[in-house]
């Protein structure tokens, strides 16, 4: 786990790809596209490139109008932007007729850094996760989320691609598969699970060892895609583990944390701790600083652990 | 241009449509009157003479495409739809109806001939935006028009659309605003003046022509220049009458969304065959 990658690097490149290979690949953006990384499409295809300017919702709605003609738009812009000013674009104009938009949005989370609070989407998995039709991906690192765009490409509907602005760990091969809807299970065990999303897994593998050296069997399930949530895998690991802690780089209401929560109480309730912001806004500060902040650290994963088995 | 006889056949299909309009309306008993029939005239001539579509086969893929912005005025959709043959008039009653095809405004994957989602005012321009734009990229010579309503000129996004549109350069674009001058809450000047409409268009590089918009022979030529103008898009500012055809719907804010009552509609379709 030596290597780092931006997710939203991972982003350019696969877009640039997929443009090669399909002349029906658009991409929107609003006047961030250096940050948002569609720059290097809009390089290579400006034909195919539409920047509409500080206007989320224009961009939104241009996005719709091109699916609706059976284009395969991607909108990109923040994560704030996105799933904040333009909900109702994309509610309306998008979820509604289930239009095949793909929306990445880009700073997801905390990790922003220095921007503040302002910049730092902590309600947008919530947001788009309410949305009838909406498939919600919050991928882990470069290759999953090459993976992810092109799974998001392949299929026909509504996706909103979460992803971060700075460089992560990298947890998946190159290459490897992603199948929307579906988690995975990156290390066994029996004692306790924890199911995390984003840059968080890679924490929550740092947990697992340091918990492995305490002789306590983490389980890392890894739910790229927040809707439609894989239920059958996080029942089965509260079954199998009977203690569950999920971690994400957002609030703890309404995201990850919520879904697995709602999954649980209906299937089978297990102890339950969720990390992530509990129902504030970040601030400024380095990526690192705000992670050690908000608690969404190995160190706080184990800590949550602890406090999840003493429950059980 | 339109001659004598075509003009009074259009004015016929209009009148046709209205009847429509009230009747559905009545049918469901709630729904958007007065804004319906301000558009009536504009969307006749659209739907029986300009436009190119194929009832048969809506998604002909070289179909212009009709975006109606104000979706609140979906009456006036479905009865142009059902006129053309998208589907049976008789569907026209179950305006509003559990399990209708026929949604509260205009939904595309339930209504044949319907091509996107609208009645959250603002939005169907930015979609008609995407449309063109589409068309240029499919070198197709498709026209996208949409019908905006003069309140919704005061939503943001409209304006977002309409700086876009002409960046683009979107010449096979036309957007049409139903200038009824009324609103939910009252005139739109006293609610929030958003004129004069014109010169915002022009500040915004569009193409612009203003007409009376219950005047079959201008609404036509207003469609020939906006067609003839290929680099900008076209505005066409239409003067118009909230509830027109009704003595005593027109220049009614209070008939903004209100469907006709028995005695209304027996007087309503009383006016029209006056006509």
């Amino acid at each position: 786990m030596s290597e780092k990658i931006a997710t939203r690097d991972a982003y350019g490149q696969s877009l640039v790809e997929l443009g090669r290979e399909n002349s029906r690949v658009v991409v929107l953006d609003a006047d961030l596209s250096g940050s948002t990384k569609t720059k290097p499409f809009s390089q290579e295809f400006p034909e195919r490139f539409f920047n509409a300017g500080i206007a989320e919702a224009n961009m939104t709605g241009m996005a719709a109008g091109l699916a609706a003609a059976g284009m395969i738009p991607f909108a990109s812009t923040f994560a704030v932007f996105a799933a904040g000013r333009a909900f109702e674009q994309i509610r309306q104009s998008i979820a509604y007729p289930g239009l095949n938009v793909k929306i990445v949005a880009t700073h997801g989370g905390i990790t922003v850094g220095e921007d503040g609070g302002s910049h730092q989407s902590v309600e947008d998995l919530a947001i788009m996760r309410s949305l009838p039709k909406m498939t919600v991906l919050c991928p882990a690192d470069g290759p999953e989320t090459a993976a992810a765009i092109r799974a998001a490409a392949e299929y026909h509907g509504p996706v909103y691609i979460r992803l971060g602005r700075g460089k992560v760990p990298v947890v998946f091969e190159k290459g490897c598969q992603f199948t929307l809807g579906k988690g995975v299970t990156l290390r066994d065990g029996n004692d306790l699970t924890f199911i995390t999303t984003g840059l968080m897994t890679a924490e929550a593998l740092q947990a697992a060892a340091i918990l492995g050296e305490e002789n306590i069997a983490a389980r890392v399930v890894h739910l790229a895609t927040i809707k439609p949530l894989d239920v059958n895998l996080v029942l089965k690991a509260a079954r199998e583990t009977g203690a569950v802690v999920t971690a994400e780089e957002h609030s703890v209401i309404g995201g990850l944390g919520g879904a697995v929560c709602e999954a649980l109480a209906e299937g089978y309730p297990v102890p339950v701790e969720r990390v992530g912001l509990r129902d504030v806004f970040g601030q400024s500060g380095t990526a690192e600083e705000l992670l050690a902040h908000y608690g969404l650290t190995a160190a706080h994963l184990v800590e949550a652990a602890e406090r999840t088995l003493a429950r059980k | 241009m339109l001659t004598h006889q075509q003009i009074r056949e259009l004015e016929e299909t209009a009148c046709h449509l209205r009847v429509e309009v009230l009747k559905m309306l009545h049918s469901s008993q709630s729904g958007h009157t007065g804004g319906s029939l301000s558009a009536m005239d504009v969307m006749a001539v659209l739907f029986f003479q300009r436009m190119r579509h194929n009832p048969s086969q809506p998604a002909w893929e070289d179909r212009d495409r009709f975006v109606l912005s104000k979706g609140h005025a979906a009456p006036a959709l479905y009865a142009c739809l059902a006129g053309s043959g998208y589907f049976p008039r008789d569907d026209l009653k179950t305006l509003r109806r559990l399990g209708s095809h026929l949604q509260g405004h205009p939904d595309m994957r339930k209504t044949p001939g319907v091509e996107v989602c609208t009645g959250s005012l603002g939005q169907g321009i930015s979609q008609a935006v995407g449309l063109a734009l589409a068309a240029r990229l499919n070198s197709r010579d498709s026209r996208v028009y949409t019908l905006l309503g003069d309140g919704e000129m005061q939503e943001g996004q409209v304006w977002e659309a309409v700086m876009s549109a002409a960046h683009y350069k979107l010449g096979s674009l036309c957007a049409i605003v139903d200038q009824n001058g009324l609103q939910i809450d009252g005139a739109v000047e006293n609610v929030m003046n958003v004129g004069p409409l014109g010169p915002k268009f022009l500040a915004f590089n569009w193409h612009v022509l203003e007409v009376d918009g219950h005047d079959i022979g201008a609404i036509s030529r207003a469609f020939d220049e906006a067609e003839a103008e290929t680099e900008r898009p076209t505005a066409i500012i239409a003067r118009t009458v909230k509830g027109k055809g009704v003595p005593f719907f027109e220049h009614k804010a209070s008939y903004h969304g209100v469907a006709p009552s028995d005695d209304e509609l027996e007087l309503a379709l009383q006016a029209l065959s006056l006509h």
